[in-house]
């Protein structure tokens, strides 16, 4: 056992019966062997392929642990949560913590539950063991971490036909407080015919060295809808781990819209599986990097039954010295026949010293399918850089604008009109020139 | 007089170590609208692009003087301040930047060029709904990227918009015409011919003549192997449209 794991199974023995639903013994046996799941596999090493370009060293390194309750300001929460307009579900989370006085709940429509994970784990006893249960317990090492530690989150099960109506956002808030880590647990239960939209938010309140280890579950019923969001704003020094795993019925639609913007390590892992005829996702993701932060995607999609289509389309800018990942794995089944994949991944390297491995991974084993991807590094279009600058705009502000442009474009595919304005605004806080973008923009 | 606007002499350029153009001489002066015709290959556009700076296009010899001064020595961006405008054959998609922003952003660059003080969001938006009800295009457009999902029609109406907010002293459009319904070529026109002054310049690349039925010029210069072959007034063109090129004892298009 290496003294990071060792850390983290004293801290088990330590923190096991704080944690929320602790002395329930269905949940303690499943944090247990959650724990030991974890102890067996070890955090992930660079001979796993998963791993190959990403080390978490940085984070085995760290000591952490759960933070002390937070004092937060609702003035602070303020300008972080959505527009009054949208009449949304906002629940925040500190450290990991939810905050019901920061909180802004609304009545949701009958059908609908929508809770804040801890308690249900407090009063649902055995029952609520499946909440925590995981099936990449066993294979994924954050995932077995985020089993045994899980103190805070979100459930929401939406019955039959139910419209969850407004979006739910879940907001977590760093403090600022070193060496601590969470795991968020978020659990999206749509019955046959539910529709929801679901955002997860990820802000800094200050910079320190953080961990947030994520995960999250969702389950479609056959025609249920999903969109998803989630907004990666972490401090730079903070380190992001996250896992999002979706089950398709039939006829059933899923929308995910990535942003990775912050953390001076984040690795998202998004796995869907399409188990019946008709089921279809669209994965849209965006990931901006500069300094020597490492952004990494491992997307897998799982064609399991007949005539389910996935488009998966990705984008990275990425400058200084920063190194992004892709890994985008499309694995049709022997029975998945008319499956339609497309999956892209453009990346643009502002400096010589950025990095991007890219790697489109199809596996097909149905004969009758149509399925396409590319990836592209590189940097501007000359021909649009001369449209502009034919126009008048200066060179470097040309190439601003279109590197802007390559990411907000994505930006422009979210439904949610405020959350195209978070991005934009982030955007130009991260991009080279973002000041003279500013003066262009207003 | 009026001013010699565009001058060049025995202007040679080749575009991947190959020579287009191979000697051109022209004179546009302000007030005049000149036709450059030919058939396919002849070096139109190249000529075009040449004018508006296009990085990749090699100037081997001769020269061209913009009011006076040296063209080629400007980077596109400062002939565009200077007051050139290339309309494109083929305008560029750009997906992510507003068609707003963007045309704000190149008004106020010419403007802060001529130190004149940068229009605000109200004062420039008026501009723009005037301009746009002389093209017949839609507002909804501003509020789209730069010409993305653009029909033919719209990104060449765009181009001429972009013309009429920009007010260039040399305005070059290059085969506008091509790909445009009746009623569109008829906006374009009309656009266009609102923008002709004393002041201004235009050098319409066109292939055939019916745009220029609608943009009458003052001379017409037929292009042969990158060099003009024959100037005349407004009756070459349709002398041009009877006959093709092959009275001219020039290349048949054939590219």
């Amino acid at each position: 056992m290496s003294d990071a794991v060792t850390r983290f199974a004293e801290r088990f023995e330590h923190d096991a019966g704080t944690l929320p639903g602790s002395g329930v013994p269905a949940q303690d046996a499943v944090r247990r062997s959650a724990l030991d799941a974890f102890t067996t596999l070890g955090f992930p090493k660079p001979r796993d392929e998963d791993w190959k370009y990403t080390r978490v060293a940085a984070i085995e390194k760290q000591d952490f642990s759960a933070a002390p309750p937070g004092t937060i300001s609702r003035a602070q929460v303020a300008p972080l949560l959505l527009p009054e307009t949208l009449n949304a579900h906002q629940l925040v989370f500190v450290d990991g913590r939810f905050s019901a006085d920061l909180s802004r709940r609304k009545a949701v429509p009958r059908g609908a539950v929508l809770s804040d994970l801890a308690s249900v784990l407090k009063s649902e006893g055995d029952d609520a063991a499946t909440l925590l249960a995981h099936g990449e317990t066993h294979r994924h090492a954050f995932t077995a971490l985020n089993t045994a530690f899980a103190a805070g989150g979100v459930l929401l099960r939406l019955d039959e036909g139910v419209d969850l109506g407004a979006p739910l956002h879940l907001l977590f808030l760093a403090s600022g407080e070193a060496d601590t880590v969470a795991h968020p647990r978020i659990l999206i239960e749509c019955a046959p015919g539910a529709r929801a939209i679901v955002i997860e938010h990820y802000v800094a309140l200050g910079e320190c060295a953080y961990f947030n280890n994520v995960v999250t579950r969702a389950t479609l019923g056959g025609g249920a809808a999903l969109e998803h969001y989630k907004l990666q704003r972490e401090a730079p020094t903070a380190f992001h781990v996250s896992t999002l795993n979706v089950q398709q019925d039939e006829t059933s639609r899923f929308v995910s819209h990535s942003v990775s913007l912050g953390a001076a390590l984040s690795r998202h892992d998004i796995n869907i599986a399409l188990n019946a005829p008709g089921a279809s996702c669209i994965l849209n993701g965006l990931y901006v990097a500069h300094g020597r932060q490492h952004v990494d995607y491992h997307t897998r999609v799982d064609h399991i039954a007949p005539a389910c289509t996935s488009a998966e389309d990705y984008r990275g800018v990425l400058a200084g010295r920063a190194r992004g990942v892709f890994n985008g794995r499309v694995y049709v089944h022997r029975d998945a026949q008319k499956s339609d994949a497309s999956q892209s991944n453009r990346n643009l390297l502002l400096s010589r010293d950025a990095e991007i491995d890219t790697k489109p991974q199809l596996e097909i084993h149905a004969d009758d399918v149509k399925c396409s991807h590319g990836a592209t590094v590189g940097q501007l279009d000359e021909k649009m850089v001369f449209y502009l600058r034919s126009r008048g705009i200066d060179e470097a502000a040309a190439r601003a604008l279109l590197t802007y442009g390559f990411a907000r474009d994505m930006a422009d595919r979210m439904s949610i009109t405020a959350l195209r304005e978070v991005v934009a605004q982030a955007l130009l806080e991260r991009l080279p020139q973002g000041e003279k973008l500013r003066s262009l923009l207003s | 007089m009026s001013k010699t606007i565009l001058k060049i002499k025995n202007l040679h350029a080749s575009v991947d170590g190959k020579e287009i153009l191979t000697g051109i001489d022209l004179v546009v002066k302000a007030g005049e609208v000149h036709a450059l015709m030919g058939p396919n290959g002849s070096g139109k556009s190249t000529l075009a692009h040449v004018l508006a700076g296009r990085p990749g296009y090699v100037v081997s010899a001769g020269e061209v003087l913009y009011k006076g001064r040296d063209l080629l020595a400007l980077a596109p961006e400062e002939r565009a301040c200077e007051g050139v405008f290339l309309a494109f054959q083929y305008p560029v998609e750009i997906p992510g930047v507003n068609n707003t922003y963007f045309l704000k952003a190149a008004l106020n660059a010419l403007r802060r060029h001529r130190g004149e003080e940068e229009l605000d969001a109200v004062t420039f938006m008026k501009l723009v709904r005037n301009k746009l009800k002389v093209l017949h295009l839609d507002e909804a457009l501003m509020k789209r990227a730069v010409n993305e999902g653009f029909s033919g029609g719209e990104k060449k109406r765009n181009e001429i918009f972009q013309m009429a907010i920009l007010e260039p002293t040399l305005a070059i459009l290059d085969e506008t015409d091509s790909g445009l319904d009746i009623d569109a070529l008829k906006d374009v026109a009309e656009g266009v011919n609102s923008l002709r002054s004393a002041e201004r310049a235009m050098l319409v690349v066109t292939h055939y003549q019916r745009m220029l039925e609608y943009i009458v010029p003052d001379r017409v210069h037929v292009l042969s192997k990158g060099r003009i072959v024959k100037s005349g007034g407004r009756e070459l063109a349709l002398t041009l449209e009877e006959q093709g090129y092959g009275w001219l004892e020039v290349e048949p298009a054939s590219a």
